[in-house]
């Protein structure tokens, strides 16, 4: 049985499977409309979404599947004080496969610990959330072509960006690529990620805290949102909210073919403005969100059409 | 200073100087009932400085904790006044509720009955990380 919990889970082999797959289904969407009929996903929301736990919910509607769930912890036993092993240990009765999103960092690997299905982490607290990087990977692939090579800007939240921390472990794996880490003093990528993907893969990387220093650089800028709900202390968050802002004077110096992503939700990080630029592409990226992880849960499951 | 030979027990020696009292605390050594010498800031001519720890009593002892905390130490067993076996002691791979991870968003701060892991993520800097987030141990 296999789980995704960390996009490192999966090969580079297989990620390629999955995006070839996830194509197919965008092509041929009805060739997919039964694939798992009489199965069932449960969506686990311990936290707040409403991008993933959607496209989750709308991938295996789409696949001729069936959801249960919750999107709100306090719906759930674990309000009553249930352990997440004992959630788990049932509801993997009622399901075929679980995704689960928990505020807590490493609750998928409990989680795998005590299911009989399949489990995808869909975000773990400020971690990893591996099936945002398939989404993002698949946008990368689709408008890019390739992998290799790219230099990769993330800007903002890149100490509690789960999405950042996954999408540069995945990239490590790749040829020539390089990273410039944008961010403030405060919200720098932790040791985890940049010593074991960056530093200990050798790859080059440069750190700056002016987005507008190396927007000129990039064939890849990945915004993030500032995320209130991870700081401990509500005055750093007021103070760093709006350090930085990707509007049309900025994207004026960016390359002509370097594509913008974020895995939204968006509060004021990206200005409006930008949304019309060809090279905007978040809204499209979620988009895609719903075809990957069609092609994930097929996989899981060991269906193939 | 005069620490009498022990008969059976253990000598637990090049201990990185200083660490002894946590070695002793750690593994609750107060809770034995045999006597316990801690020895310490010893001249030692290849570490500069050591601790020692002598057991008078044949205890078991969790070798990891000593792992952990003074990865070069060795550990004599003394059977009839007699050194009868030596072990040198590496950083363990994996620790096993030895130590608590310090992140407050780790799932391990909140779960019930779940062991607290920590892996090997660095040996020549002994570093751990906790199994599940990832967190250096502190």
């Amino acid at each position: 049985m296999q789980h995704l919990i960390n996009i490192m889970d999966l090969t580079t082999a297989e990620i390629d499977e999955l995006i070839e797959v996830a194509k197919d289904i965008l092509a041929n969407p009805e060739k997919y409309q039964d694939a798992c009929r009489h199965k069932i996903l449960a969506t686990l929301f311990f936290e707040p979404s409403t991008r993933t736990r959607l496209s989750f919910e709308s991938a295996m509607l789409s696949l001729g599947g069936n959801v249960l769930g919750f999107s709100d912890s306090s719906s759930s036993s674990s309000a009553k004080g249930e352990s997440l092993a004992d959630t788990i240990t049932m509801v993997s009765g009622y399901s075929d496969i679980i995704a689960m999103r928990h505020p807590k960092e490493g609750s998928p690997i409990v989680a795998s610990e005590h299911t009989a299905v399949p489990i995808i982490n869909a975000g773990d607290g400020g971690h990893y959330h591996p099936t945002q990087t398939l989404t993002d990977l698949l946008t990368i692939k689709t408008e890019l072509g390739h992998f290799d090579g790219l230099t990769v800007g993330l800007c903002g939240d890149l100490k509690y960006g789960r999405t950042v921390h996954s999408l540069i472990s995945a990239m490590s794996r790749y040829e020539n690529v390089r990273f410039v880490l944008i961010s403030p003093q405060e919200l720098k990528l932790p040791s985890f990620v940049k010593q074991t993907y960056i530093k200990d893969a050798g790859l080059p990387y440069i750190q700056s805290t002016s987005l507008e220093d190396v927007i000129g650089d990039l064939d890849i800028l990945y915004m993030t949102r500032i995320q209130r709900e991870r700081f401990p202390d509500e005055e750093d968050y007021l103070r760093l909210k709006d350090t930085y802002i990707l509007d049309e004077e900025k994207m004026k110096s960016a390359k002509r073919d370097m594509i913008v992503l974020h895995p939204l939700p968006r509060v004021n990080e990206i200005s409006t403005g930008v949304d019309s630029d060809p090279r905007a592409l978040y809204f499209k990226q979620a988009y895609n969100g719903k075809f990957i992880r069609m092609a994930l849960i097929m996989k899981l499951l060991g269906i193939k059409i | 200073m005069n620490i009498d030979s022990i008969q059976n027990g253990y000598v637990i020696d090049h201990i990185t100087a200083g660490k002894a009292m946590q070695i002793y605390n750690m593994l609750d050594f107060a809770s034995l009932d045999c006597p316990v010498a801690m020895i310490m800031n010893v001249h030692s001519s290849k570490m500069g400085k050591k601790d020692i720890i002598k057991i008078d009593g044949e205890v078991e002892i969790n070798l990891e904790v000593i792992g952990y905390i003074s990865p070069d130490s060795t550990v004599n067993v003394i059977k009839n006044g007699e050194i009868a076996g030596k072990s040198h002691i590496a950083p363990p791979e994996k620790l096993i509720d030895i130590i608590k991870c310090k992140n407050p968003r780790c799932i391990t701060t909140t779960e019930q009955d779940i062991h607290h892991v920590f892996l090997l993520s660095n040996a020549k800097k002994r570093e751990y990380r906790c199994r599940y987030c990832e967190a250096m141990a502190r």
